[in-house]
């Protein structure tokens, strides 16, 4: 039997336990000394959040398939652990061999919101490893950051040994050929790093040097010797259908989030708003087989017995077989009873009849998505979605009996002004309104509609990637005005208005759109003891207060100031795929509130298409 | 049909609660491909039900829970020919992980009343206590000669004494390595005493302060009432019902 690295008391002294002790069904266990690389692949926030996401379910079984390699999976600790393993000081382990992470040839860290960053230097620290790329030698693991954050690495640099810049399934292989390749012939650290920088999408921050100007912004970024490239380019997998799956997911041994199969029918999205960062990045959109889809649908739910399965993408409504494939599932899995989840559908009548028939009608709510409470506000962000098609969609789903719409907008997005708040409560009473349109005897009760407002992050590659935030305190007024808009309207009892905070905000967009130097801000507030900060109840937000005054570093000028187009900005040397003069001309058409048509209406040259994949090469074939 | 399906639970499984025991027996039934009956309904459940949960940390040679069976077996791939304890067992126990092992399967009477849950009456336990704990058989005995055992219980309204001594059924002493001793103890919905329960009040009447993870807890068995093998009061719960041939 394996061992277990806590033992029975602290196992009986913290909250689920299970989060720790791995053997779950369909993990991986290999013999340690049979393989060449052992690679501890990390998601920075706790086992039930880790556990539910699909890219690592799907690295794991890739780097599994290699017999050099074991994978291994470790979660941030929560904070009851947290503080035993460093009462303790007991090193963080892996789930599978419950072997220490420090004795790993790498950790790799997936990174999916900016928000856990400071889990980052916990995972490091924990792990007792040099939290400083620097400070690490031969016998450290090679730290390897990915995910959408890594799009603008430069907050985390000076913590990693590398970053991988786009879709892991194209360059891992090559990656980690090279690295078997040089440990065999004992080469150094920095032999490998260099050879690691000539792979496509690989990203050696020590090889780079920043220098910044008397204004205060960043001034040049170059490689600091020959041989490396100025610039990475993201990595992306031409054909879906090729790319590595995972038959048999690893089952979580306590409830996570996501309980349930996830199956990605498409990577990407054809719509453009020119909010959405994963709309840019994950370019262009492809979506896969439908046959492959029925297919892998079976093998992953009899291999891990879940109830459930989530159709996955940015828009389902925009895959072109969604009738087919659900026609399938629901025939072929009746009597198993599996439920199929649906998630960003847009409602329409072909969706409400989808709907009715995966779920109960009166126990689910709408959903939908305008973003902006005006329709030039709408036209700003590039949302196409009109007044009057929510109305509509409202109406026949009042009609198919439900009744209650959940809709989300953001607030303080570029160019708002007082009369698009006002319109998110306009927009919440003409729902409202329509429902009380509908004949007494047709409706099921009173309506519900919930409003929520988040508040607009601007994000790197996205066409308000120079876009000024608001501060945190003209957020709050903008949320005090909508609250009073909401009260004054006429069916106020139907609507129910939730908001963020916004001090998450300011930091998530300080995070996502700093340079090197913001890395002086995180590793002072993880100094003081900021964890978990995409959780409420552990957001602090005096620690980072106070990590800027001493660190003489100002927010303001990362968030709420407008960036010239001319400027350099921290992430120019990626190349996303998306160009520059494809981002500058939609910043620009947003200005001026011009729509740009979606890439099956017709292609804006957005410099995706080199990746010859998905959308860009359909209408060609 | 109804069968219940016994199993044990040791290692590193004995720090799943109870309702992701639930889960994960749910998510192996599927993956044996068993011919589980569904409730109806928008969002129908698997008709499976658990014996008495099992505490955080304890291992145990003797959990049971009851399914009810599809009328159409043949929905599960299995004919009904096939159907029997023996691959029932061999097709569960295939899907377990480390810490889980199916032993048993077994045709019971359909009814509410004849459920795991409402047919448990007491449980078995061995109680394995640290080297060095310093406990002697006649700790034991003379704790157990006592015509009462009062302990605090956390009810609905407030902590509540109770008198614990008529639900110890048996409590001797066994020889070992280590001091170790085998409890009987009720465990009805009425009636429950828990092998923690008679650590902490045995400790009390000793006057000994024994740390709270000084020992460990396996169960042994779980019994329902009823005369078997000359003792009159219980039987344990694997031996109602019949195999399926």
């Amino acid at each position: 039997m394996r061992g277990q690295t806590l033992d029975d008391e602290i196992l009986l002294r913290i909250e689920k336990p299970s989060r720790y002790t791995g053997n779950e069904v369909n993990s991986v266990m290999k013999d340690p000394d049979k393989v060449d690389i052992r690679f501890a692949m990390c998601f920075p926030d706790v086992y039930e959040i880790g556990m539910s996401h699909l890219g690592m379910q799907i690295l794991y079984h890739m780097f599994n398939s290699r017999e050099d390699t074991w994978c291994e999976r470790v979660f941030s600790p929560w904070t009851d652990l947290d503080q035993i393993l460093r009462r303790e000081k007991i090193p963080l382990f892996a789930l599978e061999s419950q072997d220490p992470i420090k004795i790993f040839d790498f950790l790799g860290i997936t990174i999916q919101y900016e928000m856990c960053y400071t889990n980052i230097l916990q995972i490091l620290d924990l792990s007792q490893i040099p939290l400083y790329a620097k400070d690490r030698g031969a016998g450290d693991p090679l730290v390897i950051g990915g995910g959408p954050c890594v799009l603008n690495p430069e907050p985390l640099a000076p913590f990693f040994d590398l970053f991988y810049i786009g879709e892991g399934e194209v360059s891992y292989p090559a990656l980690l050929d090279t690295y078997a390749a040089m440990k065999r012939q004992g080469r150094s650290r920095e032999e490998f790093l260099y050879a690691a920088a000539q792979i496509p999408g690989i990203y050696v921050p020590a090889f780079y040097d920043a220098s910044y100007g008397k204004d205060g912004l960043l001034e040049s970024f170059a490689p600091d010797r020959p041989g490396v490239p100025e610039k990475v380019v993201r990595q992306v997998v031409a054909d879906l259908d090729q790319a590595a799956y995972p038959k048999a997911p690893v089952v979580p041994n306590i409830k996570a989030t996501q309980d349930r199969v996830t199956l990605e029918i498409q990577r990407g999205c054809i719509r453009g708003c020119r909010f959405c960062q994963a709309g840019m990045i994950y370019r262009p959109a492809r979506g896969k087989n439908v046959e492959l889809l029925k297919q892998q649908a079976r093998e992953m739910l009899e291999s891990t017995g879940h109830e459930e399965i989530s159709l996955s993408s940015l828009s389902s409504s925009d895959y072109p077989q969604l009738r087919e494939l659900l026609d399938f599932l629901l025939e072929e899995f009746k009597t198993a009873a599996v439920n199929i989840s649906l998630p960003s559908l847009r409602i329409d009548s072909f969706s409400l009849e989808v709907m009715s028939r995966i779920q109960d009608v009166k126990k689910s709510s709408l959903t939908f998505a305008p973003e902006a409470g005006s329709q030039r506000l709408r036209d700003v962000i590039n949302k196409g979605l009109t007044r009057e098609t929510i109305l509509e969609g409202a109406r026949e789903a009042f009609l198919g009996g439900w009744n209650r719409v959940k809709l989300y907008f953001m607030l303080g997005l570029p160019t708002e002004c007082p009369e698009d708040v006002r319109g998110i409560a306009h927009l919440a009473q003409d729902i409202a309104g329509t429902y009380y349109e509908i004949p007494k005897e047709q409706r099921q009760g009173k309506v519900q509609v919930t409003v929520s407002t988040s508040f607009f992050v601007p994000k790197p590659f996205t066409p308000f990637q120079w876009a000024p935030m608001a501060s945190p305190e003209e957020y709050l007024e903008r949320v005090a005005l909508l609250r009073e808009e909401v009260r004054g309207q006429v069916n106020h009892k139907s609507i129910r208005y939730n908001w963020h905070e916004a001090d998450v905000a300011a930091l998530e967009g300080f995070l996502a759109r700093g340079d090197r130097r913001a890395a002086k801000v995180l590793a002072r507030a993880y100094e003081l003891g900021a964890m978990y900060d995409a959780w409420t109840e552990h957001f602090r937000q005096e620690l980072w207060t106070q990590a800027f005054q001493d660190t003489g570093m100002d927010i303001t000028q990362y968030t709420q100031r407008r960036r010239d187009v001319g400027e350099l900005l921290p992430w120019d040397f990626i190349d996303a795929g998306v160009e520059r003069s494809f981002l500058e001309r939609e910043w620009a058409r947003a200005d001026q509130g011009t729509v740009t048509p979606n890439c099956r209406q017709s292609c804006q040259g957005c410099g995706a298409a080199r990746y010859k994949g998905g959308v860009c090469v359909e209408s060609k074939s | 049909m109804k069968v219940r399906v016994k199993f044990e639970k040791y290692g590193p499984a004995r720090f799943m609660g109870h309702l992701d025991t639930m889960r994960y027996f749910q998510k192996a039934v599927r993956r044996a491909k068993i011919p589980v009956a569904f409730s109806s309904g928008f969002t129908p459940h698997m008709i499976m039900s658990f014996a008495a949960p099992l505490g955080l940390g304890i291992s145990s040679s003797a959990e049971y829970f009851d399914m009810e069976l599809a009328e159409d077996v043949s929905s599960g791939g299995l004919s009904s020919e096939e159907l029997s304890s023996e691959e029932l067992v061999c097709r569960l126990d295939q899907e377990m992980a480390e810490g889980f092992r199916v032993v048993g399967a077994r045709k019971v009477p359909e009814g509410r009343k004849h459920n795991a849950m409402a047919l448990t009456a007491a449980a078995s336990y061995r109680v394995t206590f640290e080297e060095g704990c310093g406990l002697t058989a006649e700790d034991l005995e003379g704790f157990y000669a006592q015509p009462k055992i009062l302990v605090e219980k956390e009810s609905k309204s407030g902590p509540k004494t109770v008198d614990i001594r008529p639900g110890i059924y048996e409590l001797t002493a066994e020889e070992g390595e280590s001091f170790s001793c085998i409890m009987l103890l009720a465990a009805s919905s009425a009636d429950h005493v828990g092998p923690k329960m008679v650590v902490k009040a045995l400790a009390a009447h000793l006057g000994k302060d024994l740390r709270p993870y000084s020992y460990t807890v396996h169960k042994i068995q779980v019994y329902a009432a009823g005369c078997q093998d000359g003792d009159p009061r219980f039987v344990p719960l694997e031996s109602l019902g019949e195999e399926i041939r």
